[in-house]
């Protein structure tokens, strides 16, 4: 039990002695899970948003597509990417296992059908609220969406936010993909995983303190977006 | 205004789900007055309405609005049943119809203000328009569809939710925008508010215009057995 402690208070010390090895983490995880939210809101903010107003044949199955591929475990995204990016794989050319990039595709392919859902929903009941209204108003295709894009701006936030928050705390597809390599591929999670298994748990304690700040910090404000929402106040 | 607003439905049906809910309705629709569709609850007011306006699919027949569908539409404003808020301010619902216009900023400003002192929501101007009470909603979606100045004004039930005194306000504005110009078709189930306001009336029963006429006539002396039923308040069936 005092050995947890210990690796507790070592932990605090780590963070607020801002740890060369423990900000150089914390800044790859960032750096990797941003990038991969900003393509992945990037394709999937417009494509769900799309899908919500436009009616088309194949509009039923894309939605059920978009919600199994919600449901992929990481880990299988993750091995789908290696055996891609792999030597022998069609993408072997390009070198790219064991890089970020790595990391940030097979993130992209996670969150990006997640916040391509949630923006679906929101965009739907509010295209359905609005619907009448700007038909009547003879938009254009264009003036719709950007009124649309406009008001629904917050639930947009709130799908990124989701987005991000399964990004940054993924471990299964950015092991494999990326491999863990220190001062290149390293991140929160996989360095947790690494240090728990070698029994220092002081980085894996610092880290982990530093990836729950994060997902605490995107969880509080997703809470702040969804109620400001349902008041009604802005 | 070019060519007089006129409105011409030839033969007109609108089906859902295999059931006919309104029509074969031909029906013609000039002049400058004020036209109250009435009729009990699912005869097919709404569906006129819509129809007229362009934004009901038809099963069949046709509409003239006597110049291009766009053109007629653009010269047009719907008030609808429940009214429908921008998740916007009170000024920027306002705003919204001349800003797809793509109006000059000072000029729409000084309209919003306008059309808020007319419709009473001057001290609303930054509240958010989904937090209105209902008769206050129903007040901007009138604000709202009149700042275009339309040349032709539905309005479906514009004063469900009002009390006495708005009702003589939406009244008045109303009153206002048929003299300078608009031409206003609407519904409504208040019979005395039909004798303040129409110039005609056309009685819907059963998805088709069972009669039709000036408003004194249609009161004083109904040609059929329904609509005076419906005048006395039986129900109809
Ligand atoms: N999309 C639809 N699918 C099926 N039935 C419909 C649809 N829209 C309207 N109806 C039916 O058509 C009939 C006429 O509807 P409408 O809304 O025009 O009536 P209304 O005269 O406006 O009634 P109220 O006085 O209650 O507003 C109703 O019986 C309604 O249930
Ligand atoms: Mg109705």
């Amino acid at each position: 039990m005092s050995e947890i402690w210990a690796g507790i208070a070592a932990a605090f010390r780590l963070i607020f002695s801002f740890d060369a090895d423990l900000v150089e983490i914390t800044l790859r995880s960032l750096q990797v899970s941003l990038t991969a939210l900003v393509i992945a809101s990037a394709l999937a903010l417009p494509f769900g948003t799309w899908i919500a107003i436009r009616r088309f044949r194949y509009r039923r199955a894309t939605i059920a597509t978009l919600n199994a591929l919600m449901g992929l475990p990481p880990v299988v995204v993750g091995l789908i990417v290696y055996l891609m990016l792999s030597r022998s794989g069609p993408f072997g050319v390009l070198g790219l296992l064991f890089t970020p990039t790595a990391m940030i595709i097979a993130q992209v392919i996670i969150i990006a059908p997640l916040i391509a859902s949630i923006t679906h929903q929101a965009m739907r009941d509010l295209w359905a609220e609005y619907h009448d209204l700007l038909i009547s108003l003879n938009t254009t295709k264009r003036q719709r969406i950007l009124t649309l894009i406009w008001d629904g701006r917050r639930a947009l936030l709130t799908a990124s936010l989701a987005g991000f928050g399964r990004a940054i705390g993924e471990v299964g597809a950015i092991m494999i993909v990326g491999g863990n390599i220190d001062h290149a591929t390293r991140v929160l999670t996989t360095a947790i995983a690494l240090e728990t298994g070698k029994g220092d748990f002081e980085l894996a304690l610092g880290l982990g303190f530093v990836l729950i700040a994060l997902a605490l910090a995107v969880n509080f404000a997703i809470h702040a977006l969804t109620r400001t929402e349902s008041e009604g106040r802005w | 205004m070019v060519t007089p607003m006129s409105i011409r439905l030839k033969n007109v049906t609108v089906k859902r789900r295999g059931k006919a809910i309104l029509g074969p309705i031909s029906l013609d629709i000039g002049g400058s007055g004020v036209t109250h569709v009435i009729g009990p609850n699912g005869a097919g007011k709404t569906t006129l309405l819509k129809v007229l306006h362009g934004v009901e699919r038809l099963s069949s027949g046709e509409i003239d609005w006597s110049q291009p569908a766009e053109v007629a539409r653009q010269s047009q404003a719907y008030v609808f049943q429940s009214p429908i808020m921008l998740r916007r301010t009170v000024r920027q619902n306002l705003a919204y119809p001349l800003q797809l216009l793509k109006t000059p900023k000072d000029e729409i400003a000084t309209q919003v203000l306008d059309w808020a002192k007319r419709i009473g929501l001057e001290d609303a101007l930054d509240r958010p328009a989904p937090r209105l009470s209902g008769g206050e909603k129903q007040k901007l979606a009138l604000g709202r569809a009149l700042i275009r100045r339309p040349e032709v004004l539905f309005l479906d039930e514009p004063c469900a939710n009002l009390d006495g005194r708005s009702t003589r306000d939406i009244e008045a504005l109303l009153l206002d925008a048929n003299a300078s110009g608009t031409r206003i078709i609407m519904t409504t189930h208040d019979l005395a508010q039909c004798r303040r306001l129409a110039s005609d009336v056309i009685f819907l029963l059963n998805g088709r215009v069972h009669e039709r006429g000036p408003v004194a006539g249609f009161f004083e002396n109904p040609e059929t057995e329904e609509a005076k039923s419906f005048l006395k308040g039986d129900i109809l069936l």
